[in-house]
């Protein structure tokens, strides 16, 4: 038996995780650009594996298949793990990854809105803490051509250390850190003028900058389609722009400006894309306000005081711990109850 | 002057789907070969018959009588012989039966002799009692008696008098074509209404879909001339006509769950109880027929005036239903509620017949887990939380969902509308709330039944005591008897008087204390029963009977097979 409403709006589940893939193309475009076309490898690498994986739990959990297998949710993961990880990093590497997001944090939960954790973070944290090295070989902007990536992507020995460093993010902390030190020969130089090499580009890394733009303009896409909304973004923004200004203003030579931090790393990715996840993350105004600050506050600790080449996957992940209570303190008054 | 309107928050807005309807004038129906009069027909008690079969009524003879002040009374729609008073299935989801009057229409229509009263020399009490028994009721769908409502609040004025003819559901169009066609004489009935409520201001709210409508109302008002009555074009956005939604668009306050407008000094009625107000007061018309819209699956969609108790299925004749037809609904595509039958009849609470089919009405596609995603959060104009209050009906927490104020959702249908995940979540709150019923009504029945208990057990208690006391007396006397024959009594005795007194102190205590704990549970009565809709009613009881059937059917020790 049917009861009312008779009628119903034409979404999806389907159709909001496409839509957030397509607002990660402007980002993947300029990934391809700047770094090239090893990153489309990446992401069918771990599309298959978390379709194979999902289609797998689903079988051993009697679920429909066609239904969860065509809703995307698992592309959506395969994505941003394929984005987060090092676009060098060795097949089995993101494969590994992504059955862990998969299998573990999504399915073993429960399946798709089940998993209290981001499943991509997760799988990122998973693999820095078991992989630190492998984790940690970024590429230049423009420094390797295809065929080295695929070698890199399928071959067996790596002996590319020599040629890929760290990230920008990473570069400039050591740098910041061993300017600190009276013996260095870079003591008293400050951050604008440590960004001065060929890693770097006008705000942040030379070409992730680019990456950055890209991914804020799908996010701000997302806002306009109402699949997100503003909240997490701006507050993401807003606290790591204060945090970072803070102390950089405080101590110029011994942190980078806010403008570095935001348009570094996976600032704008996390920003619009995996904090926004409302699967594991706040879902009232005010919660996604706070849930968004404190991942800024503890992605900029863990980036300035840390050891991690980011820190926005730690920081998802332990405001993902916080989402119930969050979400619970800060439901608004419902109609008739307000106080005005 | 421009009036600042305010916003309410969430709604959607689906297609409105009212302009078929509204092409032609309303049109009358054809007397059926019989009307089904459920006698009740709106919030409260249930009208005792006061026909027979066999007797002959006229139209507008009262053939319900209003039981009570908190009910209506019911009237023959036209003239004819009664042939029965008996159950009869009606307009309800549930398909419960309630009791009708079935009239064989004669074919004249007459008239009987109506009751009309003086409303320029009638009390205020006087035109209340009037408008009982003329069974005017609130048209917008509610059916609440209206003659309840026509009472200013404790300060005997009122701010605001709100006139609702926003009509935000799809597909309805009564009370646009009432605005349209008899404006003047709803306003006379408006004017009545701010009388009795002694109103100061009259606000008009209409979707800013129905320029004729508002146009048509402006037009009567600028020729009434009558000052402070305006009617404003509000935003469409559906539910903008829920009576809460509608008093925050035009005056900003927000009524809470289970409040009385009048105490924040507004009150509002439908557009179609104020012209029924008028009928009744003017020429002393009872309530005998209403317009209903016939839309969706038909050839010609349109408005009919059509009397009480016509079985649905003759007016969709009428509109020419298409073969694929596969139910009617009452109501509209977001709130209204399926038939369980075509023939059921006409009531008052009948704003549309929205003829359904699988093409038009298609069923949700397979429901997903939720995602969290909030949709249902933005759409729900009562500002609540449906994907928390989802996740706690399912897991059947109950406390939690009233946490989350459950008992303020209005099942508008908004949220459902727009889950990506197409969970049918009104109904997770349907079912939430009736489990809640049901439980505080056990929990009723559990705690008389302990109360009968425990005052059995102190009488018997008090019995006891009582003939322990008398024994004791008369073994005091006793000894007291011998003590004078011995002239020394045992230091005993005396404790063995006192211990009476003692426990008479103490009972007292016992006594007082239960009485106060009597007094605090009833205090702490269930209040989600209070504020129930006929709907909602008779859902609850279908439900009930639906538990009645199971237990019974757990508790026979001899199935029928066995029987046979």
């Amino acid at each position: 038996m049917i009861n009312s409403p008779y009628i119903r709006k034409p979404a999806s589940v389907q159709s909001v995780m496409l839509q957030v893939l397509l607002a990660l193309v402007p980002g993947i475009a300029a990934y391809v650009w700047f770094f090239g076309a090893g990153i489309l490898v990446q992401l069918a690498i771990a599309s298959v594996a978390a379709l194979a994986g999902e289609a797998a739990m689903l079988a051993i959990r009697g679920k429909p298949k066609a239904l969860f297998l065509t809703d995307l949710s698992a592309i959506v993961t395969a994505w941003l793990i394929a984005l987060t990880f090092p676009p060098i990093a060795p097949w089995w590497l993101t494969v590994t990854g992504t059955l862990l997001a998969v299998v573990i944090v999504k399915q073993l939960y429960g399946g798709l809105g089940q998993n209290p954790f981001n499943p991509a973070m997760a799988a990122f944290c998973l693999m820095i803490v078991a992989y630190p090295a492998l984790m940690s070989q970024w590429p230049a902007a423009g420094q390797l051509d295809f065929k080295t990536q695929i070698e890199l992507i399928f071959g067996g020995a790596r002996h590319v250390d020599a040629i890929t460093g760290a990230t920008p993010l990473d570069a400039l902390r050591t740098a910041l850190r061993s300017a600190a030190s009276p013996d260095s020969e870079l003591h008293g130089l400050r951050a604008a003028q440590l960004m001065d090499g060929p890693a770097f580009g006008l705000l942040g890394g030379k070409g992730g900058e680019w990456v950055a733009f890209g991914y804020l303009l799908g996010g701000l896409w997302l806002i306009q389609r109402r699949i997100i909304t503003w909240h997490i973004p701006a507050a993401f923004c807003g606290a790591l722009f204060a945090t970072a200004g803070l102390l950089w203003s405080l101590r110029p030579e011994g942190f980078a400006s806010p403008l570095f931090h935001l348009a570094s790393g996976g600032a704008m990715l996390g920003a619009f894309f995996i904090l926004t996840d409302p699967v594991s993350g706040a879902t009232t105004a005010r919660g996604k306000l706070l849930f968004a600050a404190g991942a800024a506050v503890l992605t900029y600790v863990i980036r300035a005081f840390g050891a991690y080449p980011d820190g926005i996957a730690f920081a998802t992940l332990l405001m993902n711990i916080l989402v119930p209570i969050i979400d619970m303190k800060t439901q608004a008054p419902v109609f008739g109850h307000k106080k005005d | 002057m421009l009036r600042k309107l305010f916003k309410f928050h969430g709604g959607v807005k689906p297609p409105t789907n009212k302009a078929h309807s509204t092409t032609a004038p309303i049109a009358s129906v054809p007397l059926p070969d019989r009307l089904v009069i459920p006698l009740h027909q709106s919030v409260g008690g249930h009208p005792r018959p006061l026909v027979q079969p066999g007797d002959q009524v006229f139209k507008g003879q009262r053939i319900g009588g209003a039981d009570g002040n908190l009910s209506s009374a019911v009237h023959a729609s036209t003239s004819g012989i009664v042939r029965d008073v008996l159950p009869a299935v009606m307009p309800h989801t549930s398909g419960l039966t309630t009791l009708s009057v079935v009239i064989e229409p004669d074919g004249e229509d007459r008239w009987g002799e109506l009751d009309r009263i003086n409303v320029r020399a009638a009390t205020p009490d006087e035109l209340r009692d009037y408008l009982r028994d003329a069974g005017v009721v609130g048209l917008g769908g509610a059916v609440f008696p209206s003659h309840l409502k026509l009472k200013p609040g404790k300060e005997g004025k009122l701010d605001t008098l709100v006139i609702n003819g926003a009509e935000c559901e799809p597909f309805i169009t009564c009370d646009d074509m009432l605005m349209r066609e008899r404006a003047t004489d709803m306003l006379k009935g408006i004017s009545a209404m701010r009388h009795m409520l002694q109103a100061r201001d009259v606000l008009i709210g209409i979707e800013d879909n129905k320029p004729e409508a508002l146009a048509a109302v402006r037009a009567a008002i600028a020729a009434a001339g009558e000052p402070g009555i305006e009617a404003l074009a509000i935003p469409t956005r559906y539910p903008a006509g829920g009576a809460k939604q509608l008093i925050r668009v035009l005056t900003g306050i927000e009524v809470p769950h289970g409040r009385r407008s009048t105490d924040f000094g507004v009150q509002c009625f439908n557009v179609g109880t104020a012209y029924s107000i008028h009928d009744a007061l003017e020429h002393g018309r009872p309530l005998i027929s209403r317009v209903v819209t016939v839309a969706g699956n038909v050839d010609a969609p349109r408005n009919y005036d059509v009397l009480i108790g016509t079985p649905m299925d003759h007016v969709v004749r009428l509109a020419g239903a298409r073969p694929d037809t596969d139910r009617y609904i009452m109501g509209g595509p977001m709130m209204g509620v399926r038939m369980p039958a075509f023939d059921v009849p006409v009531v008052k609470a009948t704003n549309c017949i929205l003829v359904g089919s699988p093409v038009l009405f298609p069923p949700p596609p397979p429901e997903m887990p939720c995602i969290r995603c909030g949709e249902c959060a933005k759409a729900c104009p009562a500002d609540l939380a449906p994907f928390e209050m989802y996740w706690f009906s399912r897991a059947r927490n109950f406390g939690k969902t009233q946490e989350y104020h459950l008992f303020d959702c209005i099942e508008c249908g908004c949220c459902s509308f727009v889950c990506p995940s197409h969970i049918p979540l009104v109904d997770y709150f349907r079912f939430s709330k009736s489990e809640i019923w049901a439980r505080e009504r056990e929990k009723e029945a559990a705690d008389t039944a302990r109360e009968r208990f425990e005052f059995k057990n102190l009488r018997q208690e008090r019995e006891k005591q009582e003939k322990a006391e008398k024994l004791a007396a008369k073994a005091a006397a006793t000894r007291e008897k011998v003590a004078g024959d011995t002239a020394t009594a045992p230091p005993g005795a005396a404790a063995a008087v006192t211990k009476p007194g003692g426990d008479d102190a103490k009972r007292a205590l016992i006594e007082a204390a239960m009485e106060k704990a009597r007094l605090q549970k009833a205090q702490v009565a269930p209040k989600n029963l209070d504020v129930t809709s006929p709907d909602v009613q008779a859902e609850m009881a279908a439900i009930d009977a639906r538990r009645h059937a199971a237990r019974e059917a757990s508790s026979d020790p001899h199935p029928p097979a066995g029987q046979a």
